[in-house]
Protein backbone atom coordinates (compact mmCIF):
# COMPACT_ATOMS: atom_id res chain seq x y z
CA UNK A 1 0.00 0.00 0.00
CA UNK A 2 2.24 2.77 -1.25
CA UNK A 3 2.01 6.05 0.53
CA UNK A 4 0.09 4.88 3.57
CA UNK A 5 3.14 3.73 5.41
CA UNK A 6 4.58 7.24 5.26
CA UNK A 7 1.88 8.48 7.59
CA UNK A 8 2.41 12.20 8.12
CA UNK A 9 5.39 14.05 6.72
CA UNK A 10 3.90 14.60 3.25
CA UNK A 11 5.15 17.64 1.39
CA UNK A 12 2.99 19.23 -1.23
CA UNK A 13 5.02 20.38 -4.25
CA UNK A 14 3.80 23.44 -6.09
CA UNK A 15 2.98 22.48 -9.66
CA UNK A 16 1.82 24.96 -12.28
CA UNK A 17 -0.81 23.37 -14.48
CA UNK A 18 -0.87 24.26 -18.18
CA UNK A 19 -4.13 25.49 -19.65
CA UNK A 20 -6.43 22.64 -20.68
CA UNK A 21 -6.66 21.87 -24.39
CA UNK A 22 -9.81 22.87 -26.33
CA UNK A 23 -12.49 20.19 -26.31
CA UNK A 24 -13.71 19.01 -29.70
CA UNK A 25 -17.01 17.20 -29.42
CA UNK A 26 -18.06 18.90 -26.22
CA UNK A 27 -21.63 20.18 -26.15
CA UNK A 28 -21.96 23.82 -27.12
CA UNK A 29 -24.01 24.48 -23.98
CA UNK A 30 -21.13 23.28 -21.87
CA UNK A 31 -19.45 26.66 -21.64
CA UNK A 32 -15.95 26.30 -20.23
CA UNK A 33 -15.74 27.24 -16.59
CA UNK A 34 -13.55 30.21 -15.79
CA UNK A 35 -10.06 29.20 -14.66
CA UNK A 36 -10.79 29.82 -11.00
CA UNK A 37 -14.36 28.55 -11.12
CA UNK A 38 -14.90 24.96 -9.95
CA UNK A 39 -16.07 22.59 -12.69
CA UNK A 40 -18.31 20.74 -10.23
CA UNK A 41 -20.04 22.18 -7.17
CA UNK A 42 -22.21 20.16 -4.79
CA UNK A 43 -24.17 22.30 -2.34
CA UNK A 44 -26.00 20.52 0.48
CA UNK A 45 -27.03 17.65 -1.76
CA UNK A 46 -29.28 14.96 -0.32
CA UNK A 47 -30.80 11.91 -1.96
CA UNK A 48 -32.54 8.83 -0.68
CA UNK A 49 -34.26 5.77 -2.04
CA UNK A 50 -37.38 4.78 -0.16
CA UNK A 51 -37.08 5.80 3.44
CA UNK A 52 -33.31 5.47 3.68
CA UNK A 53 -31.14 8.52 2.97
CA UNK A 54 -28.16 7.62 0.79
CA UNK A 55 -26.48 11.01 0.83
CA UNK A 56 -27.26 13.80 3.26
CA UNK A 57 -26.13 17.40 3.03
CA UNK A 58 -23.10 16.63 0.86
CA UNK A 59 -21.06 19.64 -0.29
CA UNK A 60 -17.76 19.70 -2.16
CA UNK A 61 -16.12 21.16 -5.24
CA UNK A 62 -13.89 19.90 -8.04
CA UNK A 63 -11.59 22.52 -9.50
CA UNK A 64 -10.09 22.59 -12.93
CA UNK A 65 -7.29 20.05 -13.35
CA UNK A 66 -8.06 18.52 -9.96
CA UNK A 67 -8.44 14.80 -9.30
CA UNK A 68 -10.73 14.05 -6.38
CA UNK A 69 -10.70 10.56 -4.97
CA UNK A 70 -13.90 9.51 -3.23
CA UNK A 71 -13.37 6.78 -0.66
CA UNK A 72 -15.92 4.81 1.30
CA UNK A 73 -17.00 1.31 2.08
CA UNK A 74 -19.08 -0.64 -0.44
CA UNK A 75 -22.72 0.47 -0.58
CA UNK A 76 -22.15 3.84 1.07
CA UNK A 77 -23.38 5.83 -1.94
CA UNK A 78 -20.20 6.55 -3.89
CA UNK A 79 -21.68 5.51 -7.24
CA UNK A 80 -24.85 7.47 -6.45
CA UNK A 81 -22.75 10.59 -5.89
CA UNK A 82 -20.97 9.98 -9.19
CA UNK A 83 -24.27 9.56 -11.04
CA UNK A 84 -25.52 12.79 -9.49
CA UNK A 85 -22.46 14.53 -10.95
CA UNK A 86 -23.53 13.95 -14.53
CA UNK A 87 -27.27 14.15 -13.93
CA UNK A 88 -28.02 10.45 -14.28
CA UNK A 89 -29.70 10.82 -10.89
CA UNK A 90 -31.40 13.89 -9.46
CA UNK A 91 -30.99 15.02 -5.88
CA UNK A 92 -33.96 15.26 -3.53
CA UNK A 93 -32.59 18.57 -2.30
CA UNK A 94 -29.52 20.75 -2.78
CA UNK A 95 -27.78 22.14 -5.83
CA UNK A 96 -25.36 20.54 -8.29
CA UNK A 97 -23.54 22.90 -10.62
CA UNK A 98 -21.43 21.50 -13.46
CA UNK A 99 -19.52 23.79 -15.82
CA UNK A 100 -21.45 26.72 -14.35
CA UNK A 101 -24.88 25.19 -15.05
CA UNK A 102 -27.21 23.95 -12.37
CA UNK A 103 -27.83 20.43 -13.62
CA UNK A 104 -30.18 19.58 -10.75
CA UNK A 105 -32.68 22.01 -12.30
CA UNK A 106 -32.16 21.03 -15.96
CA UNK A 107 -34.51 18.93 -18.07
CA UNK A 108 -33.25 15.51 -19.14
CA UNK A 109 -33.32 16.64 -22.80
CA UNK A 110 -30.95 19.52 -22.01
CA UNK A 111 -28.61 17.34 -20.01
CA UNK A 112 -27.69 15.18 -23.01
CA UNK A 113 -25.75 18.03 -24.57
CA UNK A 114 -23.91 18.86 -21.34
CA UNK A 115 -22.93 15.23 -20.83
CA UNK A 116 -20.98 15.42 -24.08
CA UNK A 117 -18.30 17.29 -22.10
CA UNK A 118 -18.18 14.65 -19.38
CA UNK A 119 -16.55 11.25 -19.76
CA UNK A 120 -17.85 8.46 -17.55
CA UNK A 121 -16.20 5.13 -16.86
CA UNK A 122 -18.76 2.77 -15.33
CA UNK A 123 -18.08 0.15 -12.71
CA UNK A 124 -18.22 -2.81 -15.09
CA UNK A 125 -17.34 -0.84 -18.19
CA UNK A 126 -20.94 -0.81 -19.48
CA UNK A 127 -19.80 -1.36 -23.06
CA UNK A 128 -22.53 -1.90 -25.65
CA UNK A 129 -22.29 -5.64 -26.16
CA UNK A 130 -23.73 -5.63 -29.67
CA UNK A 131 -21.19 -3.09 -30.96
CA UNK A 132 -17.53 -3.63 -31.81
CA UNK A 133 -14.79 -1.96 -29.80
CA UNK A 134 -14.45 0.62 -32.58
CA UNK A 135 -18.13 1.49 -32.47
CA UNK A 136 -18.16 1.51 -28.66
CA UNK A 137 -15.23 3.88 -28.40
CA UNK A 138 -16.43 5.98 -31.32
CA UNK A 139 -20.06 5.99 -30.19
CA UNK A 140 -20.29 9.74 -29.68
CA UNK A 141 -18.39 10.43 -32.89
CA UNK A 142 -20.82 8.18 -34.78
CA UNK A 143 -23.74 10.02 -33.20
CA UNK A 144 -22.23 13.28 -34.43
CA UNK A 145 -21.95 11.78 -37.96
CA UNK A 146 -18.24 12.52 -38.31
CA UNK A 147 -16.55 11.08 -41.42
CA UNK A 148 -15.65 7.39 -41.07
CA UNK A 149 -11.91 8.03 -41.56
CA UNK A 150 -11.95 10.67 -38.85
CA UNK A 151 -13.78 8.30 -36.48
CA UNK A 152 -11.34 5.45 -37.11
CA UNK A 153 -8.38 7.79 -36.60
CA UNK A 154 -9.66 9.18 -33.31
CA UNK A 155 -10.80 5.80 -32.02
CA UNK A 156 -7.40 4.27 -32.85
CA UNK A 157 -5.73 7.18 -31.05
CA UNK A 158 -7.87 6.64 -27.95
CA UNK A 159 -7.28 2.90 -28.06
CA UNK A 160 -3.54 3.48 -28.43
CA UNK A 161 -3.71 5.53 -25.22
CA UNK A 162 -5.00 2.42 -23.42
CA UNK A 163 -2.72 0.15 -25.50
CA UNK A 164 -5.56 -1.74 -27.14
CA UNK A 165 -5.44 -0.54 -30.73
CA UNK A 166 -5.37 -4.17 -31.94
CA UNK A 167 -8.89 -4.81 -30.59
CA UNK A 168 -10.67 -2.43 -32.98
CA UNK A 169 -12.92 -5.04 -34.60
CA UNK A 170 -13.45 -7.25 -31.55
CA UNK A 171 -16.69 -7.41 -29.55
CA UNK A 172 -16.70 -6.73 -25.78
CA UNK A 173 -17.46 -10.40 -25.08
CA UNK A 174 -14.13 -11.30 -26.68
CA UNK A 175 -12.19 -9.14 -24.21
CA UNK A 176 -11.03 -9.80 -20.66
CA UNK A 177 -12.45 -7.79 -17.73
CA UNK A 178 -9.39 -5.55 -17.59
CA UNK A 179 -9.44 -4.95 -21.35
CA UNK A 180 -13.12 -4.02 -21.19
CA UNK A 181 -12.33 -1.49 -18.48
CA UNK A 182 -9.55 -0.03 -20.65
CA UNK A 183 -11.91 0.21 -23.62
CA UNK A 184 -14.37 2.02 -21.33
CA UNK A 185 -11.61 4.52 -20.48
CA UNK A 186 -10.88 4.97 -24.20
CA UNK A 187 -14.59 5.63 -24.80
CA UNK A 188 -14.62 8.20 -22.01
CA UNK A 189 -11.60 10.12 -23.31
CA UNK A 190 -12.19 9.96 -27.07
CA UNK A 191 -13.96 13.33 -27.14
CA UNK A 192 -11.38 14.98 -24.84
CA UNK A 193 -13.88 15.69 -22.06
CA UNK A 194 -13.30 18.40 -19.47
CA UNK A 195 -14.35 16.14 -16.65
CA UNK A 196 -13.98 12.39 -16.25
CA UNK A 197 -15.94 10.36 -13.71
CA UNK A 198 -14.46 6.98 -12.82
CA UNK A 199 -16.79 4.60 -10.99
CA UNK A 200 -14.61 2.00 -9.26
CA UNK A 201 -12.41 1.56 -12.32
CA UNK A 202 -10.42 -1.26 -10.68
CA UNK A 203 -13.29 -3.03 -8.93
CA UNK A 204 -13.12 -6.80 -9.34
CA UNK A 205 -9.79 -6.77 -11.15
CA UNK A 206 -6.56 -8.52 -10.20
CA UNK A 207 -3.75 -6.37 -8.69
CA UNK A 208 -1.67 -6.23 -11.88
CA UNK A 209 -4.59 -5.20 -14.08
CA UNK A 210 -5.68 -2.71 -11.40
CA UNK A 211 -2.25 -1.08 -11.52
CA UNK A 212 -2.53 -0.83 -15.31
CA UNK A 213 -5.92 0.89 -14.98
CA UNK A 214 -4.63 3.29 -12.30
CA UNK A 215 -1.67 4.08 -14.55
CA UNK A 216 -4.14 5.04 -17.29
CA UNK A 217 -6.11 7.25 -14.90
CA UNK A 218 -2.82 8.86 -13.86
CA UNK A 219 -1.73 9.24 -17.47
CA UNK A 220 -4.96 11.06 -18.26
CA UNK A 221 -4.49 13.25 -15.18
CA UNK A 222 -0.85 14.14 -15.85
CA UNK A 223 -0.86 14.32 -19.64
CA UNK A 224 -4.11 16.15 -20.34
CA UNK A 225 -4.77 17.60 -16.85
CA UNK A 226 -8.45 16.69 -17.01
CA UNK A 227 -10.51 17.25 -13.88
CA UNK A 228 -11.73 13.96 -12.52
CA UNK A 229 -13.67 12.25 -9.79
CA UNK A 230 -12.40 8.78 -8.97
CA UNK A 231 -14.71 6.61 -6.91
CA UNK A 232 -12.99 3.69 -5.24
CA UNK A 233 -12.92 1.66 -2.07
CA UNK A 234 -9.39 0.41 -2.73
CA UNK A 235 -6.88 2.40 -0.70
CA UNK A 236 -3.89 1.10 -2.61
CA UNK A 237 -5.27 2.56 -5.85
CA UNK A 238 -6.09 5.87 -4.20
CA UNK A 239 -2.68 6.29 -2.64
CA UNK A 240 -0.92 5.20 -5.79
CA UNK A 241 -2.66 8.07 -7.58
CA UNK A 242 -1.60 10.47 -4.83
CA UNK A 243 2.01 9.33 -4.57
CA UNK A 244 2.93 8.71 -8.21
CA UNK A 245 3.10 10.68 -11.41
CA UNK A 246 3.05 9.63 -15.04
CA UNK A 247 6.23 10.31 -16.98
CA UNK A 248 5.47 10.98 -20.62
CA UNK A 249 9.14 10.64 -21.53
CA UNK A 250 9.49 7.21 -19.94
CA UNK A 251 5.89 6.19 -20.69
CA UNK A 252 5.64 4.86 -17.18
CA UNK A 253 4.31 5.60 -13.73
CA UNK A 254 7.02 6.90 -11.40
CA UNK A 255 6.88 7.44 -7.64
CA UNK A 256 7.04 11.03 -6.43
CA UNK A 257 9.98 11.90 -4.16
CA UNK A 258 9.54 10.52 -0.66
CA UNK A 259 6.91 12.29 1.46
CA UNK A 260 5.58 14.19 -1.54
CA UNK A 261 2.13 13.81 -3.00
CA UNK A 262 0.42 15.14 -6.07
CA UNK A 263 -0.98 18.55 -5.08
CA UNK A 264 -3.96 18.26 -7.41
CA UNK A 265 -5.06 14.89 -6.10
CA UNK A 266 -7.20 15.23 -3.01
CA UNK A 267 -9.51 13.00 -1.03
CA UNK A 268 -13.08 12.79 0.15
CA UNK A 269 -14.63 10.11 2.27
CA UNK A 270 -18.23 9.05 2.68
CA UNK A 271 -19.63 7.33 5.71
CA UNK A 272 -23.28 6.81 6.69
CA UNK A 273 -24.61 9.17 4.04
CA UNK A 274 -22.31 12.02 5.07
CA UNK A 275 -19.11 13.39 3.62
CA UNK A 276 -16.88 12.97 6.64
CA UNK A 277 -13.62 14.08 5.03
CA UNK A 278 -12.59 16.54 2.35
CA UNK A 279 -8.92 17.41 2.15
CA UNK A 280 -5.39 16.59 1.06
CA UNK A 281 -3.55 13.31 1.32
CA UNK A 282 -1.59 14.64 4.28
CA UNK A 283 -4.76 15.70 6.08
CA UNK A 284 -6.31 12.32 5.40
CA UNK A 285 -3.49 10.27 6.86
CA UNK A 286 -3.23 12.61 9.85
CA UNK A 287 -6.97 12.61 10.51
CA UNK A 288 -8.00 11.80 14.08
CA UNK A 289 -11.47 10.62 12.99
CA UNK A 290 -11.80 7.08 14.37
CA UNK A 291 -13.63 5.82 11.25
CA UNK A 292 -10.95 7.21 8.94
CA UNK A 293 -8.20 5.77 11.11
CA UNK A 294 -9.89 2.39 11.03
CA UNK A 295 -10.44 2.64 7.28
CA UNK A 296 -6.78 3.48 6.66
CA UNK A 297 -5.39 0.89 9.04
CA UNK B 1 -52.83 -3.06 7.78
CA UNK B 2 -54.97 -4.23 4.88
CA UNK B 3 -55.87 -0.62 4.12
CA UNK B 4 -52.21 0.32 4.02
CA UNK B 5 -51.51 -2.54 1.61
CA UNK B 6 -54.36 -1.45 -0.67
CA UNK B 7 -53.14 2.14 -0.44
CA UNK B 8 -49.58 1.13 -1.36
CA UNK B 9 -50.79 -1.06 -4.24
CA UNK B 10 -53.00 1.73 -5.59
CA UNK B 11 -50.13 4.22 -5.45
CA UNK B 12 -47.83 1.72 -7.16
CA UNK B 13 -50.40 1.15 -9.88
CA UNK B 14 -51.00 4.87 -10.39
CA UNK B 15 -47.25 5.47 -10.55
CA UNK B 16 -46.82 2.70 -13.14
CA UNK B 17 -49.59 4.20 -15.31
CA UNK B 18 -47.99 7.65 -14.99
CA UNK B 19 -44.56 6.29 -15.93
CA UNK B 20 -46.04 4.38 -18.86
CA UNK B 21 -47.84 7.50 -20.12
CA UNK B 22 -44.64 9.54 -19.76
CA UNK B 23 -42.56 6.99 -21.64
CA UNK B 24 -45.12 6.67 -24.43
CA UNK B 25 -45.57 10.44 -24.69
CA UNK B 26 -41.86 11.19 -24.77
CA UNK B 27 -41.12 8.39 -27.22
CA UNK B 28 -43.90 9.61 -29.55
CA UNK B 29 -42.83 13.25 -29.37
CA UNK B 30 -39.33 12.09 -30.32
CA UNK B 31 -40.65 11.04 -33.74
CA UNK B 32 -40.77 14.73 -34.64
CA UNK B 33 -37.45 15.72 -33.04
CA UNK B 34 -33.93 15.49 -34.36
CA UNK B 35 -31.87 13.35 -34.54
CA UNK B 36 -34.08 10.81 -36.30
CA UNK B 37 -32.58 7.34 -35.99
CA UNK B 38 -33.56 6.05 -39.44
CA UNK B 39 -31.00 3.22 -39.44
CA UNK B 40 -32.31 1.94 -36.09
CA UNK B 41 -35.86 2.21 -37.41
CA UNK B 42 -35.05 0.09 -40.49
CA UNK B 43 -33.22 -2.42 -38.33
CA UNK B 44 -36.19 -2.77 -35.99
CA UNK B 45 -38.60 -2.97 -38.93
CA UNK B 46 -36.50 -5.84 -40.26
CA UNK B 47 -36.37 -7.63 -36.90
CA UNK B 48 -40.04 -7.11 -36.07
CA UNK B 49 -41.55 -7.27 -39.55
CA UNK B 50 -39.44 -9.65 -41.61
CA UNK B 51 -38.53 -11.71 -38.54
CA UNK B 52 -42.19 -12.27 -37.68
CA UNK B 53 -43.18 -13.32 -41.22
CA UNK B 54 -42.92 -17.12 -40.70
CA UNK B 55 -45.05 -17.22 -37.54
CA UNK B 56 -47.64 -14.82 -38.95
CA UNK B 57 -47.96 -16.73 -42.23
CA UNK B 58 -48.17 -20.12 -40.53
CA UNK B 59 -50.67 -19.07 -37.86
CA UNK B 60 -52.76 -17.13 -40.37
CA UNK B 61 -52.88 -20.05 -42.78
CA UNK B 62 -53.82 -22.70 -40.23
CA UNK B 63 -56.32 -20.45 -38.46
CA UNK B 64 -58.08 -19.76 -41.76
CA UNK B 65 -58.13 -23.49 -42.49
CA UNK B 66 -59.42 -24.39 -39.03
CA UNK B 67 -62.07 -21.69 -39.22
CA UNK B 68 -63.29 -23.00 -42.59
CA UNK B 69 -63.43 -26.55 -41.31
CA UNK B 70 -65.26 -25.67 -38.08
CA UNK B 71 -67.71 -23.20 -39.62
CA UNK B 72 -68.63 -25.20 -42.72
CA UNK B 73 -69.92 -28.06 -40.57
CA UNK B 74 -72.15 -25.69 -38.59
CA UNK B 75 -73.24 -23.76 -41.67
CA UNK B 76 -74.10 -27.02 -43.44
CA UNK B 77 -76.67 -27.76 -40.73
CA UNK B 78 -78.58 -24.68 -41.92
CA UNK B 79 -77.88 -25.36 -45.58
CA UNK B 80 -75.54 -22.38 -45.70
CA UNK B 81 -72.19 -24.09 -46.39
CA UNK B 82 -71.80 -21.80 -49.40
CA UNK B 83 -71.24 -18.90 -47.03
CA UNK B 84 -68.04 -20.40 -45.61
CA UNK B 85 -65.94 -17.88 -47.56
CA UNK B 86 -67.91 -14.97 -46.16
CA UNK B 87 -67.57 -16.20 -42.57
CA UNK B 88 -63.85 -16.87 -42.91
CA UNK B 89 -63.12 -13.47 -44.50
CA UNK B 90 -65.29 -11.62 -41.95
CA UNK B 91 -63.65 -13.39 -39.03
CA UNK B 92 -60.12 -13.08 -40.36
CA UNK B 93 -60.30 -9.42 -41.37
CA UNK B 94 -62.35 -8.04 -38.48
CA UNK B 95 -61.20 -10.14 -35.56
CA UNK B 96 -58.87 -13.10 -35.81
CA UNK B 97 -56.30 -11.59 -38.18
CA UNK B 98 -55.58 -8.43 -36.14
CA UNK B 99 -55.86 -10.03 -32.69
CA UNK B 100 -53.94 -13.23 -33.34
CA UNK B 101 -51.23 -11.44 -35.32
CA UNK B 102 -50.84 -8.92 -32.48
CA UNK B 103 -50.66 -11.70 -29.90
CA UNK B 104 -48.08 -13.63 -31.94
CA UNK B 105 -45.97 -10.53 -32.53
CA UNK B 106 -46.37 -9.62 -28.86
CA UNK B 107 -45.10 -13.04 -27.79
CA UNK B 108 -42.12 -12.69 -30.06
CA UNK B 109 -41.30 -8.98 -29.90
CA UNK B 110 -42.72 -7.49 -26.68
CA UNK B 111 -40.72 -10.14 -24.85
CA UNK B 112 -37.69 -9.41 -27.03
CA UNK B 113 -37.92 -5.68 -26.37
CA UNK B 114 -38.35 -6.17 -22.61
CA UNK B 115 -35.44 -8.58 -22.34
CA UNK B 116 -33.12 -6.57 -24.58
CA UNK B 117 -33.77 -3.24 -22.88
CA UNK B 118 -33.88 -4.93 -19.47
CA UNK B 119 -30.45 -6.48 -20.03
CA UNK B 120 -29.14 -3.09 -21.09
CA UNK B 121 -30.54 -1.56 -17.89
CA UNK B 122 -28.98 -4.11 -15.54
CA UNK B 123 -25.59 -3.91 -17.27
CA UNK B 124 -25.71 -0.08 -17.09
CA UNK B 125 -25.66 0.21 -20.89
CA UNK B 126 -28.68 2.54 -20.78
CA UNK B 127 -26.93 4.74 -18.20
CA UNK B 128 -23.81 4.64 -20.40
CA UNK B 129 -25.91 5.76 -23.36
CA UNK B 130 -27.38 8.64 -21.35
CA UNK B 131 -23.90 9.52 -20.09
CA UNK B 132 -22.69 9.60 -23.70
CA UNK B 133 -25.33 12.20 -24.51
CA UNK B 134 -27.88 9.97 -26.27
CA UNK B 135 -31.52 9.83 -25.27
CA UNK B 136 -32.39 6.12 -24.99
CA UNK B 137 -36.06 6.90 -25.55
CA UNK B 138 -35.12 8.42 -28.89
CA UNK B 139 -32.50 5.87 -29.88
CA UNK B 140 -34.07 2.67 -28.55
CA UNK B 141 -37.77 3.16 -27.78
CA UNK B 142 -38.99 5.39 -30.62
CA UNK B 143 -37.70 3.14 -33.45
CA UNK B 144 -39.27 0.09 -31.80
CA UNK B 145 -42.67 1.76 -31.46
CA UNK B 146 -42.75 3.18 -35.00
CA UNK B 147 -41.43 -0.06 -36.54
CA UNK B 148 -43.97 -2.18 -34.66
CA UNK B 149 -46.95 0.01 -35.59
CA UNK B 150 -45.98 0.07 -39.28
CA UNK B 151 -44.96 -3.57 -39.56
CA UNK B 152 -47.92 -4.95 -37.58
CA UNK B 153 -50.24 -3.12 -39.97
CA UNK B 154 -48.74 -4.95 -42.96
CA UNK B 155 -48.34 -8.24 -41.09
CA UNK B 156 -52.05 -8.16 -40.25
CA UNK B 157 -52.98 -7.61 -43.92
CA UNK B 158 -50.74 -10.55 -44.80
CA UNK B 159 -52.25 -12.74 -42.07
CA UNK B 160 -55.76 -11.87 -43.29
CA UNK B 161 -54.87 -12.75 -46.88
CA UNK B 162 -53.09 -15.98 -45.96
CA UNK B 163 -55.93 -16.94 -43.60
CA UNK B 164 -58.57 -16.48 -46.32
CA UNK B 165 -56.34 -18.45 -48.68
CA UNK B 166 -55.95 -21.23 -46.10
CA UNK B 167 -59.70 -21.32 -45.58
CA UNK B 168 -60.14 -21.48 -49.35
CA UNK B 169 -57.73 -24.39 -49.75
CA UNK B 170 -59.47 -26.34 -46.97
CA UNK B 171 -62.91 -25.56 -48.43
CA UNK B 172 -61.92 -26.69 -51.91
CA UNK B 173 -59.55 -29.55 -51.21
CA UNK B 174 -61.01 -31.03 -48.03
CA UNK B 175 -64.65 -29.95 -47.99
CA UNK B 176 -65.24 -30.17 -51.73
CA UNK B 177 -66.65 -26.67 -52.06
CA UNK B 178 -66.43 -24.53 -55.15
CA UNK B 179 -63.36 -22.28 -55.06
CA UNK B 180 -64.90 -19.54 -57.16
CA UNK B 181 -67.93 -19.36 -54.88
CA UNK B 182 -65.73 -19.30 -51.77
CA UNK B 183 -63.62 -16.36 -52.92
CA UNK B 184 -66.63 -14.59 -54.47
CA UNK B 185 -68.62 -14.62 -51.20
CA UNK B 186 -65.46 -13.84 -49.22
CA UNK B 187 -64.86 -10.69 -51.28
CA UNK B 188 -68.37 -9.49 -52.06
CA UNK B 189 -69.75 -9.50 -48.55
CA UNK B 190 -67.00 -7.23 -47.24
CA UNK B 191 -67.86 -3.58 -46.67
CA UNK B 192 -65.82 -0.47 -46.07
CA UNK B 193 -66.50 -0.60 -42.29
CA UNK B 194 -65.09 -4.13 -42.05
CA UNK B 195 -61.86 -3.16 -43.76
CA UNK B 196 -61.50 -0.02 -41.62
CA UNK B 197 -62.01 -2.03 -38.45
CA UNK B 198 -59.44 -4.58 -39.57
CA UNK B 199 -56.88 -1.90 -40.37
CA UNK B 200 -57.43 0.34 -37.33
CA UNK B 201 -56.85 -2.45 -34.84
CA UNK B 202 -53.21 -3.25 -35.72
CA UNK B 203 -52.27 0.40 -35.32
CA UNK B 204 -53.51 0.39 -31.71
CA UNK B 205 -52.22 -3.11 -31.02
CA UNK B 206 -48.78 -2.31 -32.41
CA UNK B 207 -48.53 0.77 -30.24
CA UNK B 208 -49.66 -1.17 -27.16
CA UNK B 209 -47.30 -4.11 -27.57
CA UNK B 210 -44.27 -1.95 -28.35
CA UNK B 211 -44.83 0.57 -25.56
CA UNK B 212 -45.58 -2.15 -22.99
CA UNK B 213 -42.50 -4.14 -24.08
CA UNK B 214 -40.27 -1.07 -23.88
CA UNK B 215 -41.86 0.12 -20.63
CA UNK B 216 -41.20 -3.14 -18.80
CA UNK B 217 -37.72 -3.31 -20.30
CA UNK B 218 -36.85 0.23 -19.20
CA UNK B 219 -38.12 -0.29 -15.66
CA UNK B 220 -36.28 -3.57 -15.11
CA UNK B 221 -34.64 -3.86 -11.71
CA UNK B 222 -32.84 -6.69 -10.00
CA UNK B 223 -30.39 -8.38 -12.36
CA UNK B 224 -31.12 -11.37 -14.55
CA UNK B 225 -34.12 -12.37 -12.43
CA UNK B 226 -35.54 -8.91 -13.05
CA UNK B 227 -35.03 -9.32 -16.79
CA UNK B 228 -37.00 -12.57 -16.72
CA UNK B 229 -39.77 -10.94 -14.70
CA UNK B 230 -39.98 -7.98 -17.08
CA UNK B 231 -40.14 -10.27 -20.10
CA UNK B 232 -43.02 -12.29 -18.67
CA UNK B 233 -44.91 -9.19 -17.53
CA UNK B 234 -44.47 -7.54 -20.93
CA UNK B 235 -46.09 -10.47 -22.76
CA UNK B 236 -48.88 -11.02 -20.23
CA UNK B 237 -49.83 -7.35 -19.82
CA UNK B 238 -49.63 -6.52 -23.53
CA UNK B 239 -51.75 -9.57 -24.43
CA UNK B 240 -54.45 -8.67 -21.89
CA UNK B 241 -54.49 -5.01 -22.92
CA UNK B 242 -54.66 -5.97 -26.62
CA UNK B 243 -57.74 -8.13 -26.02
CA UNK B 244 -59.37 -5.47 -23.82
CA UNK B 245 -58.62 -2.78 -26.42
CA UNK B 246 -60.07 -5.05 -29.11
CA UNK B 247 -63.38 -5.04 -27.26
CA UNK B 248 -63.34 -1.23 -26.97
CA UNK B 249 -62.52 -0.81 -30.67
CA UNK B 250 -65.31 -3.18 -31.71
CA UNK B 251 -67.83 -1.24 -29.60
CA UNK B 252 -66.59 2.07 -30.99
CA UNK B 253 -66.71 0.84 -34.58
CA UNK B 254 -70.24 -0.49 -34.14
CA UNK B 255 -71.14 2.91 -32.75
CA UNK B 256 -69.62 4.68 -35.77
CA UNK B 257 -70.43 2.34 -38.65
CA UNK B 258 -73.33 0.33 -37.20
CA UNK B 259 -71.60 -3.02 -37.84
Amino acid sequence: MSGVGASGGFEVPQVQLPAAAPIPGAGPEAAPAADNEPVVIFENVSIGFGRDPVLEDVSFQIHRGETRILLGVAGVGKSVLLKLSNGLLRPDSGKIIVFGQEISAMREEDLFELRGAIGTVFQEGALFDSLTVRDNVGYRLLEEHLPEDEITRRVTEALRFVELEHTLEKFPSQLSGGMRRRVAIARAIVTNPKLILYDSPTGGLDPITSTTIIELVMKQRDVTHTSSLVVTHRLQDAFMLATHRYSKEKSAMLPLPEHQTDPNTTFMMLNRAHLIFDGTTKELVESKDPFIQEYLS
Amino acid sequence: MALATIDAAAKKGALAVQEYAQLSGRALSNVFRKPFYAADLYQQADIIGVGSLPIVILTGFFLGGALAMQSSATLAQFGAAAFTGQLVSFSMIKEIGPVVTALMVSGRNASGMASELGSMIVTEQIDAMRALGTDPLKKLVMPRIVATVVMLFFLTILADAVGILGGGLVSVMMLGQDGSQYFHTAYQSLQYADIVQGLVKPVFFGFILATIGCFYGMKTRGGTQGVGRSTTQAVVVSSVIIIATDFVIIRTMIGIFGR
